[in-house]
C-alpha cells in the first residue's frame, strides 16, 4: 500500500505550486457531525480563474444512491496509486474516517447504513445550486462538461437525450465533450450539437474518408484577462467500445500526436492556461499528461473516478470529478504570464438533502417526466440484497440481470457488459421500472441468445480482461470486466492476454468448460447491427414480475489474483 | 475454432473474424523477418529514425490508417508481422519527393507493424508499433 506520504510525493507536494484542496474541510464537517449547505459550498477563493467541472453524468437528473468500488486496480506503473485505490486504503490515503458523509460520498464500506444517514447524492437542480453559487461569487468561471451526459435513464431514452439537453442548456456550460452521446447516432447527435450554445468540443473526432475535423477541436476564451484554451478530447474507442454502425464515418482514437500539435497551436495563439476536458478515462490521462507537454490541466472522465485532490503529473494537473452527478469540481487558478502560480480545489459532494434545489431547474425536470412519471414510479419488484454495479467484476446489479438473462432465455451462461454507470438500490427499496433502466438505459439493449464454445466465451473474456489490464494504458478501454452469469472463473490480472483467465467452470454442474463444447450464452448490449432479442429491461421486468423480491448474495465465483 | 458468423455477430461484430485468428508466433515473424531480409539485403537495421502513426487499438482491422515519414529515406517498407503475407507496401521516393506516405492496411489480428527505411546512404533503419485489433464492446 502506498502511504499517503508517497501518495503526496507522486501529487500535489512534488509540484512547485502553492495550493490547497478541500479534504481538510471535510474531516471539519465530519467532527461536527453536520453539514450544511455553507460548508459544502465553502471554499478557499483565488486567483483569477475558475473552472466548474461535472461529468460523467449518465442522465441522472433527480438524486441516486451510488456505491463507489470495492475493487478498481491499477496494472503496470498506475498499480497502488490513485484512482486505483478504495475502501480503507483511501481513508487512510486522504485522511478521512470511516462512516463520515465524505467516507460515504468516495467509498464503499458499510454502504447501506451509511447511506441511510447521509441521504441521496446528486440531482441537477442541487448542482444547478451549487454552480450558480460560484457563478455569483466568480461570474467569470467556466463550467464544462465531460461528457456522457445524454444517456442512461428512461426519460433519456424515451426522448433521445432531448430532457439531458435541456437541462444542461439550463445550466448554461461553456463547453462539452463527449462518449455515449455518439450512441443516439450521428444524425441525433448533429441534430442536438445544431442547437448548443457551446462548442461540442472533440479533438479526437475525424472524418473517416478524408481525415478532416469532424467537430471544433477547442475553443479559446477570455476571462479576466487570462487567455484559457480548452481542448475537447472524446473517448477514444467509441467505435471498438460502443456500436460504430451508429456512427459511421467517424474515426477516434487517443491520437496523442495531434494532442501535441493542438497543444502548441493553441500556446502559440498566446493561451495563457491550457485545459483538456477528457473522456480519456484517468490512466491514459495519466500516461498523455507524461508524454505531452503544455497541458496545464487535465478535467478527466470516462473512469468515474472521485478524488478529493489533483492528482500531480510532471506540471500537469490531474481532476477526477466522480460520476453520476454526485460532485461538482470547483479549481481556482491564479495564472500569471502563462503560469500557475497556485490553486484551490474542492471536489463538492452533492449530498442531495444538504443542498437547496435551484426551484428553475428543478420544475425543468420535473416537467421533462411529468409526462413518464407512471411509468417512472411502477414498482416492478424489491431487492433484499445492497444492488450496486461499480468494481471491476461482477457487482449484485449485474448478478441479478444475469441470473435473469439465465432464467428468462433458458442459458447456461450470461453475460453483462461492465459498464461503469448505473445507480445503485439499498436493501429493501423498491424496484421501479426506473431503477432498472438507470441500470440498463442505452440505444442497444437487444438481449441476445448464442451458442458460444468453451474456448470463444474464454476468447471474449480475455479480450476484455485485456482493455481493462493492459499494461499500456493507451490499449486500455476504460469499462469494467464483462460480468458472468452461471459460470466461474479465476484471473490473474498480472499475465499478458490469453493467459490471464483459467478455471472457467460451469457453476450449475461444477464441471470445467469444455473449450469444444456448445454453451448456451445470454447477453446484451452487442456492438453489433441487428442483434435479435428483447430489450435486456423487458428481460428484467419479467423476472422481477415473477420473483417479487430477490436477494442476491455475494459473489464468490470470480477469484482475483496477481494484484 | 468453429466460429460462425452468427456466433461471432452475437457479442462482438465484424472485428471477431479477424481477432480469432490466432498468435503464430514463430512462423508469422518468419514471414515477417524473410520480408524484412530481402528488403535490407541481411544489412544491419538501426532502431528509431522513422515517424510511424498508427492507432493503438484498430476500429476496423480490415481498413487500419497507417502513415509513415522518415527524413533522408529513398525507399520505405511497411511489414504486419502476423499477416499471412507480411510485406504490406514498399514506397520509393524519387529526390524531389517528400519521404512520406500514408495508406490504409488490414490487419490479421493484433500485431507489430514494422517500417524499414533504406536511408539515401544505404543504411535501414526501422520503427515497430502494436496495433491491437480486438472484439470491443465492453467499454464504458
Amino acid at each position: 500500500m502506498i502511504s499517503r506520504r508517497d501518495f503526496l510525493q507522486a501529487t500535489v507536494a512534488a509540484s512547485a505550486i502553492y495550493g490547497a484542496s478541500g479534504v481538510g474541510n471535510w474531516a471539519k464537517l465530519a467532527a461536527q457531525q453536520a453539514l450544511t449547505q455553507d460548508q459544502l459550498l465553502d471554499f478557499n477563493a483565488m486567483g483569477n480563474v475558475t473552472l466548474i467541472h461535472i461529468t460523467d453524468i449518465h442522465a441522472q437528473l433527480k438524486p441516486i444512491w451510488f456505491r463507489e468500488p470495492e475493487i478498481n486496480l491499477g496494472v503496470g506503473s498506475a498499480t497502488g496509486l490513485p484512482p486505483h485505490v478504495t475502501g480503507a486504503d483511501f481513508l487512510k490515503m486522504f485522511n478521512m474516517t470511516s462512516g463520515t458523509p465524505e467516507a460515504y460520498a468516495l467509498t464503499y464500506q458499510d454502504f447501506s447504513a451509511i447511506a441511510k444517514t447521509y441521504g441521496k447524492m446528486g440531482g441537477l437542480d442541487r448542482c444547478a445550486t451549487v454552480i450558480n453559487s460560484i457563478r455569483a461569487e466568480r461570474p467569470e468561471a467556466l463550467l464544462l462538461d465531460g461528457g456522457d451526459t445524454w444517456q442512461g435513464s428512461y426519460t433519456a431514452q424515451m426522448t433521445a437525450g432531448q430532457d439531458m439537453v435541456d437541462v444542461m442548456n439550463a445550466l448554461k456550460p461553456d463547453a462539452m465533450t463527449s462518449h455515449w452521446e455518439f450512441t443516439l447516432g450521428i444524425d441525433r447527435v448533429n441534430e442536438i450539437v445544431e442547437t448548443l450554445d457551446f462548442p461540442f468540443l472533440g479533438a479526437n473526432i475525424f472524418d473517416n474518408e478524408w481525415n478532416e475535423r469532424a467537430y471544433e477541436p477547442y475553443k479559446i476564451f477570455d476571462r479576466n484577462g487570462v487567455k484559457i484554451a480548452v481542448i475537447g478530447q472524446a473517448f477514444p474507442y467509441l467505435p471498438i467500445a460502443n456500436p460504430k454502425w451508429m456512427f459511421p464515418g467517424l474515426s477516434f482514437g487517443v491520437r496523442q500526436d495531434n494532442m501535441a500539435e493542438l497543444v502548441d497551436e493553441v500556446r502559440a495563439k498566446g493561451t495563457d492556461l491550457v485545459v483538456l476536458l477528457s473522456h480519456n478515462g484517468f490512466d491514459v490521462d495519466r500516461k498523455l499528461a507524461s508524454n505531452v507537454d503544455g497541458i496545464d490541466v487535465i478535467l478527466t472522465g470516462h473512469t468515474h473516478d472521485a478524488l478529493p485532490e489533483p492528482v500531480m503529473v510532471g506540471k500537469t494537473m490531474l481532476i477526477a470529478s466522480g460520476s453520476n452527478g454526485k460532485f461538482v469540481t470547483r479549481l481556482d487558478l491564479d495564472v500569471q504570464n502563462g503560469q500557475i502560480m497556485g490553486f484551490s480545489h474542492k471536489l463538492i459532494p452533492i449530498f442531495s438533502d444538504v443542498i437547496t434545489p435551484d426551484a428553475d431547474v428543478a420544475s425543468l425536470i420535473d416537467n421533462h417526466r411529468a409526462p413518464h412519471l407512471d411509468k417512472l414510479t411502477e414498482v416492478i419488484g424489491k431487492t433484499d440484497s445492497l444492488l450496486y454495479r461499480r468494481g471491476n467484476f461482477n457487482g449484485t446489479w449485474d448478478d441479478l440481470i444475469c441470473n435473469a438473462l439465465i432464467d428468462e432465455r433458458e442459458a447456461d451462461i450470461a453475460l453483462s457488459p461492465g459498464f461503469r454507470w448505473g445507480a445503485s438500490l439499498l436493501p429493501g427499496d423498491d424496484i421501479t421500472r426506473e431503477d432498472i433502466f438507470n441500470a440498463t438505459g442505452m440505444s442497444y439493449p437487444n438481449a441476445y441468445r448464442s451458442e458460444m464454445t468453451g474456448e470463444l466465451i474464454h476468447t471474449i473474456l480475455e479480450d476484455v480482461a485485456d482493455n481493462l489490464f493492459n499494461t499500456d494504458p493507451y490499449y486500455q478501454q476504460g469499462g469494467d470486466m464483462v460480468r458472468v452469469g452461471g459460470m466461474g472463473y479465476s484471473i490473474d490480472v498480472s499475465k499478458p492476454i490469453g493467459s490471464r483467465l483459467t478455471n472457467m467452470t460451469l457453476l450449475k454442474t461444477g464441471e470445467a468448460i469444455d473449450p469444444a463444447k456448445t454453451y448456451t450464452v445470454a447477453g446484451w448490449a452487442s456492438v453489433n447491427e441487428g442483434t435479435e432479442g428483447p430489450p435486456i429491461w423487458d428481460v428484467i421486468e419479467s423476472y422481477l414480475k415473477r420473483k417479487g423480491t430477490v436477494t442476491i448474495d455475494p459473489n464468490q465465483s470470480v477469484k482475483v489474483s496477481g494484484i | 475454432m468453429n466460429l460462425t458468423r452468427r456466433q461471432a455477430l452475437a457479442f462482438g461484430g465484424a472485428a471477431v473474424t479477424v481477432t480469432l485468428i490466432p498468435f503464430k508466433g514463430a512462423f508469422a515473424s518468419e514471414v515477417g523477418d524473410a520480408a524484412i531480409a530481402a528488403f535490407t539485403g541481411g544489412a544491419t537495421v538501426s532502431e528509431g529514425g522513422i515517424d510511424l502513426t498508427t492507432p493503438e487499438i484498430a476500429e476496423n482491422g480490415n481498413t487500419v490508417p497507417i502513415a509513415v515519414s522518415a527524413p533522408g529515406a529513398v525507399s520505405i517498407m511497411i511489414i504486419a508481422d502476423k499477416n499471412p503475407n507480411a510485406g504490406v507496401a514498399t514506397f520509393h521516393f524519387g529526390a524531389m519527393a517528400e519521404p512520406m506516405a500514408a495508406t490504409r492496411i488490414r490487419l490479421a489480428g493484433t500485431q507489430n507493424v514494422v517500417a524499414i527505411a533504406k536511408m539515401a546512404d544505404g543504411s535501414f533503419k526501422q520503427t515497430a508499433h502494436a496495433v491491437k485489433v480486438t472484439i470491443g464492446g465492453c467499454g464504458g
